[in-house]
């Protein structure tokens, strides 16, 4: 479904991932793992259209997508639901749902029943800004606003950052949800143990470089792997 | 007690046309963090597309007043396109300095253009005539301002609260990379935050032309001051902030040179010691929010 081939992003003249391919097949969950500056952030950033690639190629659905910008990539079917959830404070949960599905044309409105019966916290809470949520609400809300656009394709960036392990449980259930539904997940983690728990597919990323695939169950019985992530 | 309320009324006019282009200057601040000096002359040229489509091209003043707006908004989004989108991702400063340097630029092309003598801003009759209530005299203008207050402030509300573009902006305004990701158009989003500030500075300036019918192409420094005034004052970035302080600054100036006549050469002091004292009591305005880190 996406295939990234010999990918290659610099900031400023520092290489941030240096050619790395990986292939998400539909209807799974994928996950990308590594350490801090791996690179995990930028790949996902990259295909989202906001950082321009310095190499390499992006195809969604066998259509060539590098280097188009975030509006294009949203209206193919993939989103992104960024590091730090980055819901809108300002605006109420409703309307954080409503902007979500911005480049919609068609009645989008039927599919707020559907996001709120996955978050039917996120229905109680409508009428509230969403910067009184929890850190759990928002990352809610955040797949929530995602999922509005009716992606193919949901990329996650570090969902379980700063909760308490009860709610990344819950997180994780949804995404495994999510799945089951149809939409196929591409998930970044610095908890490992947790994404390849729940990942059909696995990469390690490290400074750069993909360095070893398999999955999730073949990642997490690897020897390496487990000394590396899993603190084992 | 009816010049009391004679004076009050006056005020309320007056704050009116201060909220209306200072809604032009919180809503700029409120998705740019820039505060938009050339706003002022944006007012300034308002008044000029008037003044030329009455006087010169004898047009009635209700077809002027809309050619105004658009002609205004056009400026706006035009000058946004120029002097500040060039600069999205430079620091803030850099983008001030544009900002100043614009007003500069508009204040001397209107020199060029307009010259530097005094105009008169022409006569409406119909909107200058004065009509008696309840033994009040008053310029139908007053009502006319007044009412097209309340209703640019309802629209301009309801498409801030309610639309997919006010939505849009106020989710810039807080993020432009998650708005980005969400693939709202950020470029059209400011250029139509730009077209409303602007155009409703237009209303302004042509009530105001009527109001004080000498026009200079320096005519927008005081008045552009004293609604930036008002906007902080209300708190910069909330619309109904800036509206309140165009009132409270309005009525305050009218009601100090009512009360104490030989203040009134002292006039535009006031503004700035209304300015001085906000700043120092409730440095966020009346209305303003917490101002969060950009994250």
């Amino acid at each position: 479904m996406l295939k990234v081939d010999q990918l290659s992003v610099s900031y400023g003249g520092i290489k941030a991932v240096q050619g790395i391919s990986f292939e998400v097949p539909e209807g799974k969950i994928v996950t990308l793992i590594g350490a801090n500056g791996a690179g995990k952030s930028t790949t996902l950033r990259t295909i989202s259209g906001l950082v321009k690639p310095g190499g390499g190629n992006i195809s969604f659905l066998g259509e060539d997508i590098t280097g188009k910008d975030s509006a294009q990539i949203v209206k193919r079917g993939v989103t992104l639901v960024p590091e730090g959830r980055r819901v809108f404070p300002n605006l109420t949960v409703y309307e954080n749902i409503r902007i979500g599905a911005y480049l919609r044309k068609d009645d989008w409105t039927k599919d707020v029943d559907w996001v709120y019966s996955l978050f039917p916290r996120l229905k109680e809470r409508s009428w509230q800004t969403a910067g009184t949520l929890s850190g759990g609400e928002q990352q809610m809300l955040a797949v929530a606003r995602a999922l509005i656009s009716r992606p193919k394709l949901i990329m996650m960036d570090e969902p379980s950052l700063g909760l308490a392990p009860l709610v990344i449980k819950d997180i994780f259930e949804i995404i495994k949800e999510i799945r089951n539904q149809g939409v196929t997940v591409l998930l970044i983690e610095q908890n490992a143990n947790m994404a390849l728990k729940i990942a059909d597919i696995g990469y390690v990323l490290e400074t750069g470089h993909i360095t070893l695939s398999g999955t999730g169950q073949e990642l997490l019985a690897n020897p390496e792997v487990k000394e590396a992530y899993l603190g084992k | 007690m009816l010049t009391l309320v004679q004076q009050l009324i006056n005020g309320l006019t007056l704050g009116c046309l201060f909220g209306l282009v200072a809604i032009g200057y919180t809503m700029v601040y409120g998705i740019l963090l820039l505060i938009n000096f050339a706003h002022c002359d944006i007012f300034m040229m308002s008044m000029y597309f008037a003044f030329y489509s009455i006087s010169v091209f004898y047009l009635p003043w209700y077809v002027s007043l809309v050619l105004a707006i658009l002609g205004t908004a056009l400026l706006g989004v035009l000058l946004e396109r120029v002097a500040y989108r060039p600069l999205r991702t430079a620091p803030r400063t850099s983008v001030l300095i544009s900002a100043v340097g614009s007003s500069y630029l508009l204040e001397n092309l209107g020199i060029v253009l307009f010259g530097a003598v005094a105009k008169s801003f022409p006569t409406v009759d119909y909107l200058q005539e004065m009509v008696t209530i309840a033994g009040l005299r008053i310029q139908r203008l007053a009502f006319f301002v007044i009412i097209t207050m309340i209703v640019l402030v309802g629209a301009l509300l309801y498409i801030v609260n309610k639309t997919k573009v006010g939505i849009a902006m106020r989710a810039v305004s807080r993020d432009f990379e998650t708005s980005k990701l969400m693939g709202v158009n950020i470029n059209l989003t400011i250029s139509i935050t730009f077209a409303i500030g602007s155009g409703l500075a237009a209303v302004g300036g042509f009530m105001w032309g009527l109001r004080y019918p000498q026009i200079t192409p320096l005519v927008g420094a005081m008045p552009g001051l004293k609604c930036f005034i008002a906007a902080v004052i209300g708190g910069i970035g909330s619309i109904k902030g800036a509206i309140m302080g165009g009132l409270i600054l309005g009525v305050m100036e009218i009601m100090i040179v009512y009360l104490f006549p030989s203040a009134s050469g002292y006039r535009d002091v006031f503004a700035f010691i209304a300015l001085i004292l906000i700043l120092c009591i409730k440095p966020t305005g009346l209305f303003g929010e917490e101002l969060s880190d950009k994250a």
